[in-house]
């Protein structure tokens, strides 16, 4: 929490976010997101088994879990691109797997993912791929339209690079052009996918410093996945642990630093043995395997 | 035993794929509702189709009509019917050719291009970002490129067979001696409005649709990997060409009969 202040001091006391209050067991507020005992399987292989989480309005939350350990497939259940095998998934008091298509579209003009590779528009200048929501889905007229998308570059320190091509920006360039395009149609929510991953520590504090502002200068909900314990733990009012499909650690991120679960332990520490197997499960044994190839 | 049930497991894999291309169609169909007001992103691609095969087409066009003029004067001139020789490589050119060789053309040029495209688009996350913004990507990228291969592939063939006539009339008239007012009478006399010329833009439309559906769906359904998109190009072209010959043959005789 200290850390977070420490982060942006000049940030307006307008936002009050849940964080001061937080109780351990569960973030306080209004509800926006709430999955329940979800679970998805792809293809024979459980990847969530009874997840649950809750995301309160306002606040910045983290979900961090080891690689591949679903928390991109949790991004794209909330978002609706999956559906669940079993389990609720709310966004906003709506069901997002038994909404209809437009339904789903009306849903996600306010909320924005933000990919772990950017997903720029390759074939569109910085410019336009910040103004192609507000394009598709409003009438605004090109002097106003203009004054949006330069205000909305400014935010992320890109107003500069407007005319350049996607494929003539840095990596932490392409994911601030793709930060001011899921903000231009100013969401209620923004989930961001491993924003951190890939840049460099300059890099890195500039989109956490941009994750930070954006959710208290306009109030945007702020889901940051990642594995990036330190980043993340600096920006969060609350974090959870994913491990084995499910929720395995909540609470404040200091709470969450100090816990004494080996199962949270493992994953803060960077600890390669512990509860959580670093191999790939297997059916066969390892010997058994290796033998195999003789005969 | 194994290998029948390989065979039927693919001939039914094929089959659903066909399904699911038919699906795709429809939707994509239906989503050019919505180009009626945002005619500008289907010229875009009128343009993008135009750039990548306008030059491939003339050149194509231009020695096909020549090689037209040389073989059909060599047979004429048997007969003494060398006069005739406007008329024989308009008809093939608008007939025939024009369609068929624009259409392979356009398969291996723009059909490709758009497969590769449309499946990079996939591959780096393009189409489902677009999803997450609640854009369809069926309506604002798929449906104008489907379009704009219908128009465009006619406009194309009329450009392959108004330059083959301009090659044949090379090697005819300028090399081979045949008489300038005789190629172009019989040619004028000798081409129907509506039975060849119309014929030849009905074969060019379908081949519009068939190629640059095939290339899009192929594209959309790619697996998103470099892999994936490299195989669905191959796929684009080799079934664009396949359909177009078979079709070719149906509809010629179609239309023959019905003379
Ligand atoms: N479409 C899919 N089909 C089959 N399996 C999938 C699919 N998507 C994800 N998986 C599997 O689900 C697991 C979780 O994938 P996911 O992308 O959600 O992980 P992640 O937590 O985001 O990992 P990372 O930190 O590496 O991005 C992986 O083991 C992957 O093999
Ligand atoms: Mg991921």
């Amino acid at each position: 929490m200290n850390a977070r202040r420490q982060k942006s001091p000049s940030g307006s006391s307008r936002k009050k976010t849940s964080g001061a209050t937080v109780p351990s067991s569960l973030p306080a507020g209004d509800i926006l997101v709430d999955v329940r005992d979800v679970h998805m399987n792809f293809g024979g292989r459980d990847v969530l088994r009874g997840l649950s989480l809750q995301i309160p309005r306002g606040s910045v939350t983290a979900i961090m879990g080891g690689s591949g350990c679903g928390k991109t497939t949790l991004m794209n259940l909330i978002g609706g691109r999956l559906k669940p095998t079993a389990g609720q998934i709310l966004v906003d008091g709506q069901s997002v797997p038994d909404l209809e298509k437009d339904e789903l579209f009306e849903l996600r003009k306010r909320m924005a993912l933000l990919f772990q590779t950017g997903a720029l528009f390759t074939d569109l200048s910085v410019f336009e791929n910040v103004a192609f929501p507000i394009r598709e889905h409003t009438k605004l007229p090109e002097p106003i339209l203009r004054k949006v998308v330069l205000m909305k570059l400014e935010t992320v320190g890109l107003r500069g690079a407007r005319d350049l091509m996607p494929s003539e920006l840095s990596g932490g360039m392409a994911r601030r052009v793709a930060l001011a395009r899921a903000i231009v149609m100013e969401p209620m929510m923004i989930m961001y996918d491993e924003p951190f991953t890939g840049l460099d520590p300059i890099s890195k504090g500039v989109i956490a410093k941009l994750i930070r502002e954006l959710n208290q200068s306009l109030g945007i909900t702020s889901i940051v996945v990642s594995h990036d314990v330190a980043e993340t733990c600096l920006i969060s009012d609350y974090a959870y642990l994913v491990g084995d499909g499910r929720i395995i650690g909540q609470g404040t991120p200091a709470e969450v630093q100090k816990s004494g679960s080996e199962h949270v332990r493992q994953f803060m520490d960077g600890l390669p043995e512990g509860p959580v197997p670093y191999q790939y499960p297997t059916k066969t044994g390892y010997i058994d395997d290796l033998v195999a190839g003789n005969t | 035993m194994n290998a029948i049930a390989n065979l039927g497991r693919i001939f039914l894999s094929a089959l659903e794929r066909l399904g699911r291309a038919g699906l795709f169609l429809a939707e994509t169909a239906a989503g050019t509702v919505t180009l009626v007001r945002r005619f500008p992103l289907v010229m875009q691609q009128v343009y993008a189709v135009g750039v990548l095969t306008l030059l491939i087409i003339l050149v194509s066009g231009l020695f096909v009509g020549m090689v037209l003029g040389l073989q059909g004067y060599n047979t004429l001139v048997r007969f003494g019917a060398e006069d005739s020789l406007g008329l024989l490589v308009a008809l093939s050119l608008v007939r025939e050719l024009g369609p068929v060789v624009t259409a392979l053309l356009f398969a291996g040029r723009a059909g490709s291009a758009l497969t590769a495209e449309i499946g990079l688009m996939k591959a780096t996350e393009q189409i489902a970002g677009m999803e997450m913004m609640a854009v369809d990507p069926v309506k604002r990228v798929i449906a104008p490129r489907l379009v704009a291969g219908i128009i465009a592939m006619p406009l194309l063939a009329a450009l392959f067979s108004a330059i083959g006539v301009l090659g044949g009339h090379l090697v005819g008239v300028g090399l081979l001696g045949v008489d300038a007012g005789a190629f172009w009478s019989q040619m004028q006399s000798g081409v129907d409005f509506q039975e060849d010329i119309m014929s030849g833009v009905l074969k060019s439309l379908v081949f519009g649709v068939v190629c640059t559906w095939i290339a899009v769906f192929e594209g959309y359904d790619a697996v998103p990997t470099s892999e994936g998109v490299a195989t669905a190009t191959n796929h684009t072209v080799v079934y664009s060409s396949l359909a177009v010959l078979a079709i070719d043959f149906i509809m010629t005789s179609l239309l023959l009969t019905e003379v």
